[in-house]
C-alpha cells in the first residue's frame, strides 16, 4: 500500500461527520458572497444592459441617457478597459462585445447607488443594432458548417473491418439537451480596491485562481495585484468554473474606476439567460455486434452545442470522447468530435464535464439495440463489460474491472432484480394502461483532469503555539463537503481531534496557482497537499517528541491529541506540550504542501495516453411506472452501489451520490431547456428562464424507495487515504431511470421492440415513445444493416485535433 | 424611485421594528438589507423554490413575492430566530446531525417550512413530510436526509416544548 493511501489506526477520515459549516447553515450565519454587502459601506450595484437579439452588430451605444437617471454613478463600456477586453483566455469572449452573440448578451454595465438606479440606468441606454443571421440549433450549425475549436478524433483498431465482420450492424441518430445548473445562489462578486490599488474580489467561483487571472488581464494588472476569495458557494456544479470570471472583472473594473466597492449579483433570469449551461449534443453512430451481442465496432460523430464562445467546450468534448465506451470493451472504435458554434449562451462545465454526454450515447445505443439483438438489456450490458487486461480506446489500461462485476452483482442482489423483473412482467401483462420497467446501468468514470498540468494541488497549514491548527487549501466549497474532508485529512495526519483544526476561506494569496475545484478531483489533489503539509510539520514535531520520549523519531506516533512511542508502555505527551516545546526550540510550525498526481500523460494531438489516475465505478437499478394516457411516470425504487474507495467521509459521500443521481435524473427526465427556434423577434430566446418553466427535481420526483450503499473494501492505491473522488460519477447512475422508462414505454407494444426516447424524457416525450410502441410497426429510428446512417467524417480542411485552448497555452509558454 | 415611503411595524423574531419602506419593496429585501438578516436567502425570485421561506404569523410565505407592507403589524420568523440563544431548535440539530444540507443555501427556507409542517402536524408520517417539503427545492441533496431530519425532530419537538420565538424577548424574561 502506498504511503498516500495508508491510514493510521483510528483515523479521523472515514468517520461519518456532518458538514463543517452545518452549524452556520442551520442558524443562517453562513455567509455567501452577497451577504457581505450588508457589511460593506458605500457599495455600488451593477446591472447589465442586455440586448435581446440572437445575433446582431452594435452600431451605436449611447450611454448619456443613463447618467440622467438619479443614482447612476458610472456606465462601464469597452472604452473603460485598461487591459484586455476578454472574459476568458482565448480571446473569443469579449467582456464588452460589439457584436451581440446570443439573446440577452450584455453589451455594457451600469453602476448605481441602488440596484434600482442601476436597472433604470441600464434601461435608459440607447443601443442600435443591425441584426445578423443567427444559428440557434445544433442541427442548423451542422448544416451551416458553423464550428469552433479543435476537432478531436479518437481511433483504435479498424472500424470498417469491425463493422464488416459484425453479425449485426445498426445505425442511428440521437440528439439530447443540455442542462441549466440552477445553483440556488446566482453568480455574485463583490470587489474592493485598497489604498495601494490592490484589488480584492470576493466571488462565488469554483476557480479563484482563474478569476484572479482574468480580473488581472482585464484591469491590466499583474496577478500579484489581485486577490480573489471565495467563502463558499450556494452550489456550483461546474457553472462557476469559468463563468464567474467576467462578472468578477466587471465588478473589479467598476471598483477601480469609482474607488467604491462594487457588487454584481445576477438575478435569476439574468443568470439563466446570460450564463453557460451543460452542452447538448448531437450524435450519429454505427455499431456492430457479434452473434452473442458483444460489441465489435463503434463509429460515431459527436457534435456538441458550444454556444457562442469556446469556453470549456474543448475539454468537455475530449472527456465526452473518452467516455463513449463507459464500462464496455469495444475493440474497434472511431469517434469524431466537433463543437458547433451557435447563438446561445456559452455552454460550459457541468458535473461530469462531457462524460455524461459521451456515456449517454453508448447507453442509448445499447438500450435501443438490445431488443433488436434479442438480448435482455441488463445482460447485454454485462456481457460487454471490461475484463482484466482491457484498455480504453485511448489506450489506458482499465484497472480493477472486477469491481464492475462485483458492483453489478451487488446491485442485482440488493434490488432483488430477477424476482422483480418477473413481477414486472406479470404486472405489465395485466395492466393495459400502466406499465413498469426495471433497468440497471453501470458507470465507469475517469478521475483527473484530462489536461495533465491541472492535476496539482496546494495547501498551507499553520500550527499555532497553543496547538490549534488552521488549514487553507486551493479547493473551494460549494456544498460538496470538500472542506469537511480536508479537516478530516489534517486531523488524521496530525493526530489531533477534529475540533482542533479550523479551515480558512479559499484565497489566492494563501495558495496560488490552484486548479479549478472541478473534475471531482478536489479531495484528491487538495487532500494530498494538505496531508503533505501536515506530514512536514509532523516530521519536525516527531524530532522534538523523540528527544523527550528518548526514542527514535521514526517510532513516534500522533493520535487523538497525544504524542507517544510505538511501544504500548510508552510515555504520552500532550500535542500542545510538543507544539510548545517545538516553538521554543525554534522549529517551524507551518508548512506549504504540494501534490502532483503521478503517472499521468495525455497527448491531445493523438487522443492517446493515460489521463486518469483511476476510474470510479458504480451501478444503479431503477424501477419506474409509466402512465399510458399521459406519459407521466414515477420512480418506484432505486438501488445504488457505488465505489468511493475507502470513504473519507461517508455522510458526505452518500449525500453526493444521492444528490448526483437526482441531478442526473433531472437532466435526463425533467429539465427541459427550450430556446425559441423560430425566426422572429424572439429568435434564440431562452423560453425556460425561470424555475416556473424550467422543471427541477423536487421531492415529488424522488424515488419512493431509495437505497444507496458504498462498495466495501475498496481501497484506492495512490489516492489520499485510499479514497476515490465522488463529485461527478454518481450523476451518471441516472441512466438507469431513462432506460427503465424506455423499457416501460416499450411494454405498451409487442415484445422485442426498439423504442426511441428523447432526452430529457419528459412526460410528453415518454408519451411519444409509448405511441411509437403502440404503433409497433417500426423499430424507432435504428437502421439495421450497412451502410445505414453514416456519421460525418472530418473534412480534409478540418481544424487540428489539439484544442485551441491548449495551443494558446503553448504559444504563451513559448513567448 | 420617488414613491412615498410607508411606515410599517414588523415584529421579527420577537423584536419590534418600525420601518419606512417603499410599498413596492419585497419582504426578503427588507429582511436582508434593512434589518441585517441575511439568513433568508434568495433563490428563484419567483415564488417557486422556497429558498426565501419565512413564517408570517405562523404560516410560511415566500418572502420574494411578499411585499413588506403586507407584513405590516404581523410577526415574522426567520432562521435567525429559530435557536433559543445558544440552544438550537431540534430541527436545526437534526439537519446538522443528519446531513440535511450540502451547500446550505436552501437550508433556512427548508427549516422554516419544516417548522410549519411540524407545528401543524406534530406527528407526521414520512409521506406527510415528503409532501410537505416538496414545496421547497434543493439542488444539492437528494432530499432523503432532509426528510430524515424532519422526522427525527418531530418527537423531540413534541417533548421538548421548544422555545417560542414569537413571544417578545422582554416578555420571556
Ligand atoms: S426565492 Fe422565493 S421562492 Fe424562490
Ligand atoms: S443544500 Fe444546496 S440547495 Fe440545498
Amino acid at each position: 500500500m502506498s504511503a498516500l493511501s495508508e491510514r493510521p489506526a483510528e483515523p479521523v477520515v472515514g468517520r461519518a461527520v456532518p458538514h463543517e459549516s452545518a452549524a452556520l447553515h442551520v442558524t443562517g450565519q453562513a455567509l455567501y458572497t452577497d451577504d457581505l454587502v450588508g457589511r460593506t459601506k458605500d457599495v455600488l450595484h451593477a446591472w447589465p444592459r442586455q440586448v435581446m437579439h440572437a445575433h446582431a452588430r452594435v452600431t451605436a451605444l449611447r450611454t448619456e441617457p443613463a447618467y440622467a437617471v438619479p443614482g447612476v454613478v458610472r456606465v462601464l463600456t469597452a472604452a473603460d478597459v485598461p487591459g484586455v477586453n476578454d472574459a476568458g483566455v482565448k480571446h473569443d469572449e469579449p467582456l464588452f462585445p460589439d457584436e451581440v452573440m446570443f439573446y440577452g448578451h450584455a453589451v455594457c454595465w451600469v453602476l448605481g447607488e441602488t440596484l434600482e438606479a442601476a436597472r433604470l440606468g441600464a434601461e435608459a441606454i440607447e443601443v442600435e443594432v443591425e441584426p445578423l443571421p443567427a444559428l440557434v440549433t445544433v442541427r442548423e450549425a451542422i448544416a451551416a458548417g458553423s464550428f469552433q475549436g479543435g476537432q478531436p478524433h479518437l481511433e483504435r483498431g479498424d472500424v470498417e473491418a469491425g463493422l464488416a465482420g459484425a453479425a449485426h450492424v445498426f445505425s442511428g441518430e440521437l440528439e439530447f439537451a443540455g442542462q441549466e445548473h440552477f445553483y440556488l445562489e446566482t453568480h455574485c462578486s463583490l470587489a474592493h480596491v485598497d489604498e495601494n490599488g490592490q484589488v480584492f474580489v470576493q466571488s462565488s467561483t469554483q476557480h479563484p485562481s482563474e478569476t484572479q487571472e482574468i480580473v488581472a488581464h482585464v484591469l491590466g494588472l499583474t496577478n500579484s495585484e489581485v486577490t480573489v476569495q471565495c467563502l463558499r458557494m450556494g452550489g456550483g456544479f461546474g457553472g462557476k468554473e469559468m463563468q464567474p470570471h467576467g462578472f468578477a472583472a466587471i465588478a473589479a473594473l467598476g471598483a477601480t474606476l469609482t474607488g467604491r466597492p462594487v457588487r454584481l449579483r445576477l438575478n435569476r433570469s439574468q443568470d439563466m439567460t446570460m450564463s453557460g449551461k451543460r452542452h447538448g449534443f448531437h450524435a450519429r453512430w454505427r455499431v456492430g455486434f457479434d452473434e452473442s451481442g458483444c460489441l465489435q465496432a463503434l463509429d460515431a460523430t459527436l457534435t456538441s452545442d458550444g454556444g457562442w464562445s469556446l469556453d470549456l467546450s474543448e475539454p468537455v468534448l475530449a472527456r465526452a470522447l473518452c467516455h463513449v465506451d463507459n464500462a464496455y470493451w469495444i475493440p474497434n472504435v472511431r469517434v469524431n468530435g466537433r463543437i458547433a458554434k451557435t447563438n446561445k449562451t456559452s455552454q460550459t462545465a457541468f458535473r461530469g464535464f462531457g462524460g455524461p454526454q459521451g456515456m449517454l450515447v453508448i447507453e442509448d445505443i445499447l438500450g435501443r439495440c438490445a431488443p433488436l439483438l434479442g438480448v435482455d438489456a441488463a445482460e447485454l450490458r454485462r456481457r460487454n463489460f471490461y475484463t482484466a487486461g482491457g484498455t480504453t480506446p485511448y489506450g489506458q489500461p482499465v484497472r480493477h474491472p472486477e469491481r464492475l462485476a462485483t458492483i453489478w452483482q451487488k446491485v442485482l442482489d440488493a434490488s432483488d432484480f430477477a424476482a422483480r423483473t418477473s413481477e414486472i412482467e406479470a404486472y405489465n401483462a395485466t395492466h393495459p394502461h400502466t406499465k413498469r420497467g426495471l433497468a440497471v446501468t453501470p458507470v465507469k468514470f475517469g478521475i483527473s483532469f484530462n489536461l495533465t498540468a491541472f492535476n496539482q494541488g496546494g495547501a498551507l497549514v499553520h500550527v499555532y503555539k497553543d496547538g490549534s491548527v488552521l488549514i487553507n487549501h486551493g479547493g473551494t466549497e460549494m456544498g460538496q463537503g470538500l472542506h469537511t474532508k480536508m479537516l478530516q485529512v489534517a486531523a488524521t495526519t496530525l493526530g489531533v481531534p477534529l475540533h482542533r483544526v479550523r479551515l480558512a476561506p479559499t484565497r489566492t494569496d494563501k495558495v496560488p496557482n490552484t486548479s479549478a475545484t472541478a473534475a471531482s478531483s478536489g479531495a484528491d489533489l487538495n487532500g494530498a497537499a494538505v496531508k503533505n503539509a501536515c506530514e512536514q510539520i509532523r516530521g519536525r514535531l516527531a524530532q522534538v517528541a523523540a528527544e523527550r520520549l528518548g526514542i527514535s523519531p521514526a517510532d513516534v506516533r500522533f493520535a487523538d491529541g497525544a504524542v507517544h512511542g510505538i511501544a504500548f508502555a510508552s510515555d504520552r505527551l500532550a500535542w500542545e506540550e510538543v507544539v510548545k516545546a517545538a516553538y521554543f526550540q525554534r522549529v517551524q510550525l507551518w508548512a506549504a504542501g504540494f501534490y502532483r498526481t503521478e503517472g499521468l500523460h495525455w497527448d491531445s494531438s493523438r487522443m492517446r495516453g493515460e489521463p486518469f489516475k483511476y476510474f470510479a465505478y458504480g451501478a444503479a437499478a431503477a424501477e419506474v411506472e409509466v402512465d399510458g394516457f399521459t406519459g407521466a411516470y414515477r420512480t418506484r425504487r432505486v438501488d445504488i452501489v457505488h465505489d468511493v474507495g475507502d470513504s473519507l467521509s461517508p455522510l458526505v459521500d452518500l449525500g453526493q451520490i444521492e444528490g448526483g443521481f437526482v441531478q442526473g435524473a433531472g437532466w435526463l427526465t425533467l429539465e427541459d431547456l427550450r430556446w425559441e427556434e423560430r425566426e422572429g423577434p424572439h429568435h434564440g430566446r431562452l423560453a425556460t428562464q425561470a424555475a416556473s418553466t424550467y422543471k427541477l427535481p423536487s421531492f415529488s420526483e424522488m424515488p419512493e424507495v431509495f437505497n444507496v450503499t458504498l462498495l466495501p473494501n475498496a481501497t484506492e492505491e495512490g489516492a489520499v487515504y485510499g479514497s476515490k473522488a465522488v463529485g461527478e460519477p454518481p450523476l451518471m447512475l441516472a441512466f438507469s431511470v431513462r432506460e427503465a422508462i424506455r423499457q416501460a414505454a416499450a411494454a405498451f407494444g409487442p415484445p422485442g421492440l426498439s423504442v426511441d426516447l428523447a432526452s430529457p424524457a419528459t412526460p410528453e416525450a415518454v408519451y411519444w415513445a409509448i405511441e411509437q410502441a403502440r404503433r409497433s410497426t417500426e423499430h424507432g429510428h435504428v437502421d439495421e444493416g450497412a451502410p445505414g446512417v453514416l456519421p460525418d467524417q472530418p473534412a480534409a480542411d478540418a481544424p487540428p485535433m489539439v484544442p485551441f485552448s491548449e495551443r494558446v497555452q503553448r504559444m504563451m509558454t513559448r513567448t | 424611485m420617488t414613491e412615498e415611503l410607508q411606515e410599517i411595524t414588523l415584529t421579527v423574531n420577537g423584536r419590534r421594528h418600525v420601518l419606512a419602506v417603499q410599498p413596492r419593496r419585497l419582504l426578503v429585501d427588507v429582511l436582508r438589507d434593512d434589518l441585517g438578516l441575511p439568513g433568508t436567502h434568495i433563490g428563484c425570485e419567483h415564488g417557486v423554490c422556497g429558498t426565501c421561506t419565512v413564517l408570517l404569523d405562523d404560516a410560511s410565505v415566500r418572502a420574494c413575492i411578499t411585499l413588506a407592507v403586507q407584513a405590516d403589524g404581523r410577526s415574522v420568523r426567520t432562521v435567525e430566530g429559530l435557536a433559543d440563544g445558544m440552544r438550537l431548535h431540534p430541527l436545526q440539530e437534526e439537519f446538522w446531525d443528519k446531513q440535511g444540507l450540502q451547500c446550505g443555501y436552501c437550508t433556512p427556507g427548508m427549516l422554516m417550512r419544516a417548522v410549519e409542517i411540524l407545528e401543524q402536524v406534530p406527528d407526521p408520517t414520512p409521506d406527510q413530510v415528503r409532501e410537505g417539503i416538496a414545496s421547497n427545492l434543493c439542488r444539492c441533496t437528494g432530499y432523503q436526509y432532509i426528510v430524515e431530519a424532519v422526522l427525527a425532530a418531530a418527537p423531540r419537538m413534541r417533548s421538548e416544548n421548544p422555545w417560542d420565538p414569537t413571544v417578545p424577548t422582554e416578555a420571556k424574561a
